[in-house]
């Protein structure tokens, strides 16, 4: 029977060839566009660790006060030098990283080429195990390197290819700044985005991958000065790096690997406790107010998604609505303009039913039509997002399996879904009138 | 025209009727907020940046040896002595950051020492005394820095300076009253104080965001060489000589010194460079809003069309009797027109309350501005002449339908 109605649909569109082709670039059109900027928000949204994003928490404490909060009241988003070493130094989560971005120069060893500048972090030894950094030779330096602020650097495999060539480097040196760092690992292709560690300074999306991580205590022992945002409240009162790591001035990221509610709980006390003690020995003026945020909701407190990407996506999709609209007005149209033939079908014993799976027949494979077509404008809308959104954002944008998936789902779906109304007037199409009147 | 008659005839396809209705009031409101974005970001595209972009040219140049400040101040004064020479130089000057760059420093501004909130933000440009050559900025009241007034600023450093030259904006901010010139303003935090030497005509401010839409045009130039780990050298050729002072400056500061780092794809960037950079994202949203415009309004021309055709095609009969009872062509012609104007009115209505209620919703959740009636007005005009347009068509064929039709039975 279904084979019957898709040869009866397959006719009746045939018959219309307009109204067809005018109903397949609506849908096709529609759904390009919906998901086209949804492949460009779905990239920016996206969780970029997924397996973990719950257990990994950004504290925020208060070290300016009232007087230069915003007016959301929140805490400055990045930490000072004072609070980051002691929040290491206790050491209350699983795992923890204060971390703050670093451009130094890398000078190759071979004679004739140029000085290198490249970015990076100074972080702690359980940065990576914490966000499992994938390695492709060695791994990180461990907490006794971090104590002893050991010269030992891990390197992206893109800055391996450039100094070394393609082959493990690990034990070798690579010259940082005027300073021999021996290699302990070269991690594999690792370029999260949203750039979830440190988004204060890079606003979230980066194009750079990330060259060198060296331990954050030999970065500051050598004066390895930061490279990101640094925001203060008042002038520091020494000058230079030292000067920095004195004020009150925020520029350090932190993350920590909390395990359940109980290890959220006692770290949230811990904090309290920490500004309490700071508030006793007159260094806050105020009560504390500190945040500790997971991972999802502190990426959406920062947010992260662009705004533009946002707006986008909603114009799109009301492209989308009214393109359905259009399909309903069309659909309707064409099912009643055969009021006729159902009127003789209906006559002749069929069901209601029978009517119903006929034109949803019909809607659906107007649908499929409108899908495969969205498929090629996606697959085009998606190749040139580049060419409309900064570079950062618009390489993220990606045709996969899934989103070639819920392409043609999402046109045929809601080809159904207009069709809904034209069948229920289709078959409700009086047998008798029908025939009388023709 | 009889309105009467078509309104009894549209409460038979009451269904069709509602669905255009309903099309035109959702493409109403999405095509004005499109439009209305468009035309934001044109005009924040089309802001002055104050410069003489055509010949201006940046270069950033980083110390492959970031040793000490003293050897970066002496190597930047004999980079810039090297730049001043080249032919087809006009100028060229230090700089940390520059308009529409994107990053750089920016402090707040005090009028008083003990303010505990600011009185603005504002950019703070290092540079020296060949600064406002260089930009292809004007002054327009006081005085232009003395080379021996440009000192030395660590970045790390407590930020101090007895003389700023500031823009026109900032002045009228600071002193609405236009007497800026000779005043003090505290603009480092702390509590000395800089007079300002100078005025100068508008100048844009480094940063970009939304966040700093009130301070895009407050500078502060500040007559000191920033002894970063890296410089921009802002550079402006002879007119007509751009690409030869392109060509020429990177090679002499490489004959200055080769322990620098010019990085091959944004090194040296023109200003027209610089500006798309900074608009991309704008432009691109226009684009994209554009686009979605204009297939919005192809649709919905296109769905006109068909439903039209439609009711033409199922009234044949109904047209030959009114041709056949003495009804002409242009009867049948402004039956339709006017049958299209009446669910447009009714679509645009709609569409009207439709487009305030998108836009103050957007206005809540992403700060945009509120959407100006012009918009609207031109929308539903817009709308109105799409939908005649696009009736036209099974109108003029409708009207041709000969009075012979109310003969035949089917």
């Amino acid at each position: 029977m279904f084979a019957y109605y898709l040869e009866l649909a397959l006719r009746s569109l045939r018959r219309s060839p307009g109204l067809t082709a005018l109903m397949v670039l609506a849908i096709g059109f529609g759904v390009a566009a919906s998901m086209t900027t949804y492949s460009v928000f779905r990239a920016v949204s996206g969780d970029p660790i997924p397996w973990k994003s719950a257990q990994l928490f950004v504290p925020q404490i208060d070290n300016w006060g009232p007087k230069d909060r915003d007016t959301d009241g929140e805490p400055p988003s990045a930490m000072s030098y004072l609070d980051a070493t002691t929040l290491m130094r206790d050491h209350r989560a699983r795992r923890q990283s204060a971390m703050y971005q670093i451009s130094p120069s890398v000078v190759p060893t071979q004679a004739g080429k140029h000085p290198l500048n490249v970015t990076g972090h100074a972080v702690y030894s359980e940065f990576f195990p914490m966000l499992d950094v994938p390695f492709l030779y060695g791994s990180g330096w461990s907490a006794q390197d971090d104590a002893q602020r050991a010269a030992v650097a891990v390197i992206s495999s893109k800055l391996n290819e450039k100094l070394f060539g393609n082959v493990d480097s690990v034990g070798r040196t690579v010259n940082i700044e005027g300073r021999d760092y021996r290699v302990v690992g070269v991690i594999d292709h690792w370029n999260p985005q949203p750039r979830f560690y440190d988004v204060t300074n890079t606003g979230g999306f980066s194009e750079n991958v990330e060259d060198v991580f060296l331990p954050f205590e030999r970065a500051i022992s050598v004066g390895l000065p930061n490279n990101g945002n640094t925001n203060c409240n008042a002038t520091p009162k020494e000058s230079g790096f030292v000067g920095l790591q004195h004020s009150e001035c925020v520029w350090i990221a932190y993350m920590a690997e909390l395990d359940d509610a109980a290890a959220v709980a006692a770290y949230r006390q811990y904090l309290d406790a920490y500004a309490k003690n700071q508030q006793k020995a007159g260094r806050f003026g105020w009560a504390p107010n500190n945040r500790l945020r997971n991972l999802p909701d502190y990426l959406q407190q920062q947010q992260v998604v662009p705004r533009d990407t946002k707006v986008s996506l909603l114009v799109a999709l009301g492209l989308l609505l009214v393109c359905l609209v259009n399909t309903v007005g069309l659909l309707l149209a064409k099912f009643l303009r055969r009021s006729g033939e159902i009127g003789v079908r209906r006559a002749l014993g069929a069901p209601r039913k029978a009517i119903y799976l006929q034109f949803l027949t019909e809607a659906g494979m107007v649908g499929a039509a409108g899908g495969v077509l969205g498929l090629l404008l996606t697959g085009v809308g998606v190749a040139s997002v580049g060419l409309v959104l900064p570079k950062s954002i618009s390489d993220l944008a990606r045709l996969d399996l899934s989103l070639l998936a819920i392409t043609l789902l999402v046109a045929v779906l809601a080809t159904l879904l207009a069709g809904l109304y034209p069948t229920f007037r289709a078959s409700r199409v009086q047998p008798a009138w029908q025939l009388k009147s023709n | 025209m009889h309105i009467k008659p078509i309104l009894a005839a549209m409460r038979h396809h009451k269904a069709g009727t509602v669905l255009i209705a309903l099309q035109i009031a959702l493409t109403l409101a999405i095509v004005c907020n499109a439009l209305f974005i468009i035309q934001q970001r044109i005009e924040r595209m089309a802001r002055p940046s104050g410069l003489d972009e055509t010949n201006l040219f940046v270069i950033r140049s980083d110390w492959a040896d970031k040793s000490d400040p003293q050897r970066i101040d002496a190597q930047m004064r004999a980079d810039l002595i090297a730049l001043r020479q080249l032919g087809s130089v006009q100028d060229a000057a230090p700089i940390n950051s520059f308009p529409l760059l994107g990053s750089g420093w920016d402090n707040f501004i005090k009028l008083q020492p003990d303010q505990v909130k600011m009185t603005t933000d504002s950019a703070i440009f290092f540079s020296d005394e060949h600064a406002l050559a260089a930009l292809g900025t004007r002054l327009i009241a006081g005085r232009n820095f003395t080379a021996s007034e440009v000192g030395a600023q660590q970045p790390r450093d407590a930020m101090h300076s007895a003389q700023v030259i500031i823009s026109k904006d900032l002045a009228h901010r600071l002193y609405p009253d236009g007497s800026a010139l000779g005043k003090t303003i505290y603009v480092s935090m702390g509590r000395r104080p800089s007079t300002v030497i100078g005025i100068t005509d508008t100048l844009q401010a480094h940063m970009t965001g939304s966040w700093a839409g009130p301070y895009a045009y407050n500078a502060v130039l500040v007559p000191a060489q920033l002894l970063n780990d890296y410089t921009y050298y802002l550079v402006r050729a002879r007119p007509g000589q751009l690409d030869a002072a392109m060509r020429d400056a990177p090679k002499a500061l490489f004959a200055q010194s080769r322990m620098r780092i010019i990085d091959h794809k944004d090194g040296v960037m023109t200003f027209a460079q610089v500006r798309q950079r900074a608009y991309g994202p704008d432009r691109g949203m226009a684009i994209l809003m554009g686009i979605i415009s204009v297939v919005l309004l192809a649709i919905t021309a296109a769905g006109i069309v068909g439903l039209t055709s439609f009711w033409v095609g199922q009234r044949r009969k109904q047209i030959g009797v009114r041709r056949a009872l003495g009804a002409t062509r242009g009867d049948i012609l402004s039956y339709f027109l006017t049958e299209n104007l009446l669910i447009g009115i009714g679509g645009v209505l709609a569409g009207v309350v439709l487009a305030f209620g998108i836009n103050l919703w957007m206005v809540s959740q992403f700060e945009t501005a509120r959407l100006s009636l012009a918009y609207v007005a031109s929308g539903v005009v817009l709308l109105l002449l799409l939908g005649q347009g696009a009736v036209l068509a099974p109108a003029v064929r409708a009207s041709h339908v000969p009075p012979v039709e109310a003969t035949r039975s089917v």
